[in-house]
């Protein structure tokens, strides 16, 4: 910390000047927003001139037993199914197939693996949409090219299957990061840990259990942290896709918030939709961090 | 020898290829479409076009309105970038290297904007820029972004300044430099990785925002390119050729970048991630 030492003559506020611009443009827009956005969750609140009303936990009560936010949050939970768990596994599973030996040519599948990552959810909901599409997508078509025209169906507007099929959508963006971040991290574990493990006697999944896994627990970490919260955020690719349709079978917390705030003028109620919502990503990322430091101790 | 190797490795090769060609499928599928007719679109999702017309990309441009969508795109990518790597390395600098009261609690401050979703933030940032009648305009579309970048910044850039060498820093002090020119002078060039790689990340969150720009903008003239794609792709959801031009007009320039700078987007991605 003596590295931040103040300099002969140097006011004992010098980093304030170069701290301000930032920090108060990050306080005015970023900041202060929130604190509004959980106030404003204590009182009713129906339209942009309207008067509020404060009426203290009634909008949280609502919450409880209201059947469109238990199916957001349901779904979220359910996305994190396929934003987490599944690319998570393949990318083990990949990253422990293909082994420790650097790989010639594997830039160009880093990179290639990695593209989903970059681009806009919309790009991404437009091409899905075009896949997922009855009549000419490349599914259907596909289905039907090999004489599977019964699993043929309108994927996106079944009532069943648009939210695995917005949720498979995730898979796709997700797996490829994980591949990615796990085949970094294997390349880093000391190969005499598997020598002492093949000493002992240990096969393959022995091995994998007991050093590939613990040595994998800060990429583990940052897996679950980025997948579980771009879960908990979804909203681009649903409203893209789905607009939380058909019915509310596809609704999740970040579109119900839009949708009862800026097409339904219910302000109070959508503050503390955002207010669940936020404090739902910051406790789950804490414990995931909380844990992989744990353990690392 | 060479050949074993290459033999020994042909099971990852075929894996890996498998994987990367479920991700590249429906992406090489969307380009094609773009050139094709709508005729030629029923035919085959992955057939190649007869032929490589650009009608799609012109009805997109100039009906579709993608040229103002691509100019409000540029103007607010470019100054949210600019704008939040400069600051974010005066407040890096300023945690990392300076006397500053208060930065135990000022820290965790800003980091908590990195984990804020723009939902928490975004009805009473709409009714603000309502009332001082900024919706519609490029500062309701900037400044948020900014704040919100600023976050991510501060904690990128304290990283790089905290390890930068000690005897430089001292060596500086000796010389008669100040603090602006030790950092302008001295450590900004050797900053450039670290500073390519937080371009390029904030470039990339604020070409694909979305959210921000959908609620803060009504006049069709000022969307940016996402927006204007999400409205598109409810009018012509029928017309495949159409909305797969308008989707690589909004990817091309992010998949540009990608391709030359790929080394400090996975980088940034990946290797800040494990750091912190």
């Amino acid at each position: 910390m003596k590295i931040q030492q103040r300099w002969p003559g140097e006011s004992r506020f010098k980093g304030w000047f170069y701290l301000l611009p930032g920090l108060a443009i990050y306080l005015v827009f970023i900041f202060f927003p929130i604190l509004s956005t959980i106030r404003n969750s204590f009182y009713k609140w129906n339209g942009f001139s309207g008067t509020r009303e404060f009426i203290q936990l009634d909008n949280y009560a609502r919450l409880l037993g209201d059947a469109q936010f238990i199916k957001a949050l349901t779904n979220n939970f359910i996305f994190i199914i396929f934003y987490s768990i599944i690319p998570i596994l393949i990318g083990l599973m990949l990253a422990s197939l293909l082994g420790r030996k650097p790989i010639r040519g594997m830039t160009f599948f880093r990179t290639g693996l990695f593209l989903p990552q970059i681009l806009s959810m919309v790009v991404v909901g437009v091409t899905w949409r075009w896949i997922f599409n009855p009549t000419f997508g490349l599914l259907n078509t596909g289905l039907r090219a090999v004489g599977l025209d019964s699993l043929t169906r309108p994927w996106l507007g079944d009532f069943q299957m648009a939210l695995p099929s917005v949720g498979a959508i995730g898979t796709w963006v997700m797996y490829g990061f994980c591949m990615v971040l796990f085949l970094a991290g294997m390349q880093r574990i000391p190969e005499d840990q598997y020598e002492a493990a093949q000493l002992d006697g240990a096969g393959g999944f022995r091995q994998f259990l007991h050093v590939t896994l613990p040595n994998l627990r800060a990429e583990l970490g940052v897996a679950l942290v980025t997948t579980v919260i771009a879960a908990l955020r979804v909203f681009d690719l649903v409203y893209v896709t789905t607009r939380g349709g058909p019915g509310d079978s596809t609704l999740v917390t970040g579109f119900l918030v839009y949708r009862s705030a800026f097409q339904q003028n219910q302000l109070g109620y959508a503050s503390a939709v955002a207010t669940v919502m936020t404090i739902l990503i910051f406790v789950i990322s804490l414990v995931i961090l909380r844990f992989q430091s744990r353990q690392e101790a | 020898m060479r050949r074993r190797t290459w033999q020994r490795q042909l099971p990852n090769y075929v894996i890996l290829t498998l994987f990367l060609l479920i991700i590249l499928i429906p992406i090489v599928g969307l380009v094609f479409s773009a050139f094709k007719t709508d005729a030629e679109v029923t035919k085959g999702p992955l057939a190649l076009p007869s032929q490589l017309r650009l009608d799609a990309f012109k009805d997109a441009w100039t009906t579709g309105r993608f040229n103002f969508f691509f100019r409000n795109s540029v103007i607010v990518t470019v100054v949210v970038v600019i704008v939040s790597v400069l600051l974010s390395t005066l407040t890096g600098y300023a945690f990392a290297l300076l006397p500053l009261p208060g930065r135990k609690f000022l820290y965790p401050l800003l980091l908590l904007g990195y984990m804020v979703p723009f939902e928490a933030v975004i009805i009473p940032l709409y009714h603000m820029m309502n009332q001082m009648d900024l919706t519609d305009t490029y500062w309701a579309l900037i400044l948020p972004q900014v704040g919100l970048s600023v976050s991510f910044g501060t904690l990128w850039m304290t990283s790089f300044f905290r390890a930068a060498p000690r005897e430089l820093v001292d060596a500086a002090a000796i010389d008669g430099c100040n603090r602006w020119q030790l950092l302008w002078r001295i450590l900004w060039p050797l900053a450039r990785p670290a500073v390519l790689t937080l371009v390029v990340l904030t470039f990339m969150w604020t070409w694909n925002e979305f959210l921000l720009a959908l609620v803060m903008v009504q006049k069709e003239t000022m969307r940016t390119l996402p927006v204007g794609l999400a409205f598109f792709q409810g009018r012509y959801s029928a017309n495949i050729p159409l909305m797969a031009a308008g989707s690589l007009i909004v990817a091309g320039p992010i998949l540009l970048v990608y391709i030359i700078f790929q080394r400090y987007f996975i980088r940034g991605m990946l290797g800040g991630a494990v750091k912190g």
